[in-house]
């Protein structure tokens, strides 16, 4: 997706966000102090994000989708790689030229424990932006926390109550409302659900859903729940090792999965009915991922994947639409699966 | 829109005062610390009451005729020391001395080690290196010998006794802050509050400072009878308050001459002294308790959809 | 539920348990009026949300949840675990109910090495040498899929990754041969792929050792792959009772209906999504009657009176406790 670089001629960009060949190395701590060791978190990453669509980004532990997020909205600094807001380049914004842009990005964390100081009052929480940017102060402000409070369906009277005086999802919902406060074009969703009731998750999905419909706002969503993602993206983005390894329409992700990882995934994911996975021909991913600290030639997937050839081992595929798929439908692997193949050894030339 | 009925819901700070009305020993430790605090403010009434100064001889009636000063009686409730001064009266103004130099120094090294140990996590990095070094440094001076030296070079007086004091201990709380905020620090709510834009100060002030500020009382409280303790000790060496103030630690000093025929010189200021110190030791792990997230967070979750 | 021929004692029969605590805002009723069976050779899963009582019920069993008012009957082999002494307890902690926990990472003592860790365990049931019971914790960790289980068991817990360390805990647990094994979220914190090789894990040694399992979690596609018979669980009662298969054919408590429909699936994109309305219940002070009398949207004027759990019509064995199913509908 490279290519995208180029930016558009006509004023309205399509794109609300371009990220191209993001990199996001963290020094770690090593055993030898002489030895300075890098992790890269995210690893060359590029795509877009097309205004008002929801993009799911899923993934297992340490794939580096939340510091891609945070990257995105400039929590982190990045390491290399460029950053497009509304075709702003933010790459090495500082953070006081990066203040004017903090109204219109958000970010809605997973922990709705960890995400509200503990100590201060919801109103006070909830009216934070308003304070940060001087947009209003006084009755006015409470007043707009009143109203985001009844947006997302919150007890207005209960402006004055503290984070322990909710549930995890009503905890969601102050959190939510705080990231609307400005009327953002982006929000970034780092698991949103993930830690809330199955009971509870549908309402908080739901809520994020008609927000979106009526606020006209573009989703990142961070999951590492397929089902979750499948509901709310339009397309989807599958990470591995720091490094998208397929993003397709929603639908097509998970009717024809190309990536063998993708395939492995999603077969790896219990179903609702009982002896479901016998019948449904399991491949379950051997090991756990390899760590982001060893160096990696080749495919990042080579050592896990069943159809894994001498070429995977040299060569670092591209995510690039494949021929026959549809243009929409990017994939990184020499062998990717036909429809409906199941992700065993690979049987021929593939690519 | 719903009209706004004025809740004012139990916050953290109410629930805390709510437990500590609870717990029997804070209480009596309260109370204990109170009766003191009126006790010290109360100091002249005594002197007037019984006719004594705090650092008036009575050689005719508190010694004896071989020079024994007299023990608890009718003229002096607590007896009377060598000098033949006024136990009780001693007493009641060494009270003044302990709580002041106690209070004072704890307040000072909580808030030195408060600034220092906030901003060393906060901003990181080198300044982080710089004042992580010093308070390692201050940490590991030999305090005692260092106190007396000082003393002795500027001569003892009770300021120099509180300056010293919070200067051995600031490092201790600046420490503990530094590790609470290095933690804090990377918790979601200050990563919202940067995702929208807040700079430092705002992040400080209404992020951390109130988060941290239950371990900076507990803290406080639990610096205050070693404060207390220390005065005593300098005092007792010579190098605290000067003589003739009464303090409770020089009038143990000078019952050490005593202490085999006045058993009242050493029970008394002795028993002030543990009285205060226990009473702050048991108030500090109360608020402690208090302050607990785990208890906080076990009610919460008992609480679970009250809302 | 089929009982075992033999002799008609069950492996354990738990009957009306209830699990109480008492906070400093009130009692907190965790678990009220609980009773299941469990035979050799077969799974349990206890499924239910946060506050349920899932955990706090089997932890109840075996004495591990400290400060709580225990009463009710806990029959293991026909004898009262509730009423067991301390020292016999704890020799049915590990040689007869084994647990494993949500979070591996903190379920290892971080400064021993696991090895170590399975060996002390060991010793501390069976008179073994530590070099016997050294070989047999490497036997154990090759068994659970540790490679080079040879080399590996001298590791320290923060070498191993989560996967491995559950795999570890898992070792561990069977160390003793238990009848029975308490897994308690032993996926939760797991990435799905590693999810599946730890179900997969527990379903070939449960066949292996012939233990009866307690798998408890909040996920239902979890239990609907392992289970064989589900109790569901809400606000410390069980609203639901089954076998896996009747429980999804035929799901009969407008509970488990609702969170069945409140998630968004896999294979197939559904529009909206209809979440259960409201919010989880306060363990403290519930309202009498049907514990999501709250949220349910069919409660009608008796469910203020708290329905037993019932046989629904048909099926052998599905009950639930619902004024609108059961006895009144068969």
């Amino acid at each position: 997706m490279s290519a995208a670089a180029a930016p558009a001629a006509a004023p309205p960009d399509p794109l609300l966000v371009r990220v191209t060949g993001v990199v996001k190395e963290f020094a770690t701590r090593s055993a030898s102090p002489f030895r300075r060791e890098r992790l890269q978190a995210v690893a060359g990453v590029s795509f877009g994000l097309r205004r008002g669509e929801t993009l799911g980004l899923v993934g297992e532990t340490g794939c580096g989708k939340s510091t891609l997020a945070r990257c995105i909205v400039r929590l982190h600094e990045l390491t290399a790689g460029e950053l497009l807001f509304d075709g702003a380049d933010l790459s090495r914004a500082t953070q006081s030229e990066l203040r004017p842009f903090r109204r219109r990005m958000q970010m809605v964390f997973q922990d709705p424990y960890g995400s509200l100081n503990p100590r201060r009052r919801v109103g006070s929480i909830i009216g934070d932006p308003f304070a940060i940017h001087d947009v209003a102060a006084g009755r006015e402000r409470m007043r707009l926390v009143q109203v985001l409070m009844d947006l997302v369906g919150l007890n207005p009277e209960h402006y004055n109550r503290f984070p322990a005086e909710f549930s995890g999802g009503q905890r969601q919902r102050i959190a939510i409302a705080r990231a609307l406060a400005l009327r953002p074009e982006l929000v970034v969703c780092d698991e949103p659900v993930s830690a809330l009731d199955v009971s509870i998750q549908a309402q908080i999905l739901n809520l994020l859903v008609d927000l979106q419909r009526e606020l006209g706002l573009t989703y990142l969503f961070i999951s590492h729940d397929l089902a979750v993602v499948r509901h709310v993206s339009d397309r989807v983005a599958v990470m591995y090792l720091g490094r998208i390894v397929e993003l397709a329409p929603a639908g097509l992700l998970y009717a024809s999965a190309r990536h063998p990882y993708t395939a492995a995934l999603l077969a790896a994911v219990p179903a609702f009915e009982p002896g479901a996975r016998s019948r449904r021909a399991p491949l379950v991913l051997a090991g756990d991922p390899p760590s982001p600290l060893e160096a990696l030639r080749g495919c990042r997937f080579h050592a896990r994947c069943p159809r894994a050839q001498a070429r995977c081992r040299a060569e670092e595929p591209a995510l690039e639409s494949r021929v026959g798929d549809d243009p929409g439908h990017l994939t990184a692997c020499h062998f990717p699966l036909a429809d409906g193949e199941a992700p065993g050894p690979a049987t021929g030339s593939g690519a | 829109m719903t009209p706004v009925a004025p809740i004012r819901p139990r916050g953290p700070w109410r629930l805390a005062s709510e437990r500590i009305g609870r717990d029997r020993a804070a209480i009596a430790a309260i109370a204990t610390i109170l009766l003191a605090a009126l006790v010290a403010v109360a100091a002249p009434l005594f002197a007037a009451l019984t006719g004594h100064g705090p650092a008036e001889q009575f050689i005719e009636t508190g010694l004896s005729s071989n020079g024994i000063p007299v023990g608890p009686g009718h003229e002096f409730w607590l007896g009377c020391d060598g000098l033949g001064r006024d136990v009780l009266v001693r007493v009641v103004y060494g009270a003044r001395i302990s709580l002041l130099v106690g209070v004072l120094a704890s307040l000072l090294a909580v808030v030195c080690g408060a600034v220092v140990g906030v901003s060393a996590a906060w901003y990181g990095g080198t300044l982080d290196a710089l004042l992580s070094r010093l308070m390692d440094a201050v940490l590991s001076l030999p305090y005692l010998l260092l106190a007396l030296a000082l003393a002795a070079l500027v001569g003892p007086s009770t300021g120099i006794s509180v300056v010293v004091i919070a200067f051995f201990n600031w490092a201790a709380v600046g420490r503990v802050l530094r590790g609470e905020v290095l933690a804090i620090r990377e918790r979601e709510y200050v990563q919202a509050a940067r995702a929208l834009g807040a700079g430092h100060a705002r992040i400080m002030f209404v992020e951390i400072l109130p988060v941290v500020a239950p371990t900076a009382i507990v803290y406080a409280t639990l610096l205050i009878p070693s404060s207390i303790g220390f005065e005593a000790t300098l005092s007792f060496l010579g190098l605290g308050v000067p003589p003739p103030t009464p303090s409770w630690g020089n009038m143990l000093a000078d019952a050490m001459a005593y202490y085999k025929v006045a058993w009242w010189l050493l029970l008394f200021p002795g028993a002030a002294l543990l009285a205060i110190t226990l009473a702050f030791n048991v108030l500090g792990d109360s608020v402690r308790d208090v302050f607990d997230p785990r208890f906080e967070r076990s009610v919460a979750r008992a609480r679970g959809g009250a809302a | 539920m089929p009982a075992p021929a033999a002799a008609g004692v069950r492996l354990l029969d738990v009957r009306d348990l209830a699990v109480s605590f008492r906070t400093p805002d009130g009692i907190v009723e965790a678990v009220r009026g609980l009773s299941f069976g469990l035979d050799p050779g077969r799974t349990l899963g206890l499924v239910g949300e946060s506050g349920s009582g899932k955990s706090v019920a089997t932890a109840a069993l075996v004495g591990l949840a400290p400060g709580a008012q225990v009463t009710g009957l806990a029959l293991y082999l026909g004898r009262d675990l509730l009423t067991l002494p301390a020292e016999e307890l704890r020799a049915v902690r590990g040689r007869g109910v084994a647990m494993i926990f949500q979070s591996p990472m903190t379920s290892l003592h971080p400064l021993y090495p696991v090895g170590w860790q399975i060996v002390e365990m060991i010793r501390a049931h069976e008179p073994v040498p530590t070099r016997q019971a050294r070989a047999r914790a490497i036997e154990l960790l090759g068994h659970v899929g540790i490679p080079r289980a040879e080399r590996r068991v001298d590791d320290y817990p923060h070498q191993y990754s989560g996967g491995m360390l559950q795999r570890a805990m898992i070792a561990m647990a069977i160390a003793l041969r238990p009848r029975i094994l308490v897994a308690d979220e032993p996926t939760t914190a797991l990435d799905v792929s590693v999810q599946a090789q730890i179900l997969r894990l527990l379903a070939g040694l449960q066949r292996e050792l012939g233990m009866a399992m307690i798998l408890i979690t909040h996920d239902l596609g979890v239990a609907a792959e392992t289970a064989d018979e589900m109790l569901v669980m809400y606000a410390g009662r069980a609203l639901e009772q089954a076998t896996t298969p009747d429980l999804f054919a035929r799901p009969s408590h407008p509970y488990t209906r609702a969170l069945l429909r409140s998630r968004p699936r896999l294979d197939a994109a559904v529009a909206r999504l209809t979440p259960v309305p409201g919010q989880p219940p306060s363990l403290i002070a519930l309202p009498a009657g049907c514990p999501f009398r709250p949220r349910c949207a069919e409660a009608v004027e008796r469910c203020a009176k708290t329905p037993p759990l019932v046989a629904i019509g048909g099926d052998e064995g599905h009950d639930a406790a619902c004024w609108l199913v059961g006895e009144g509908t068969a």
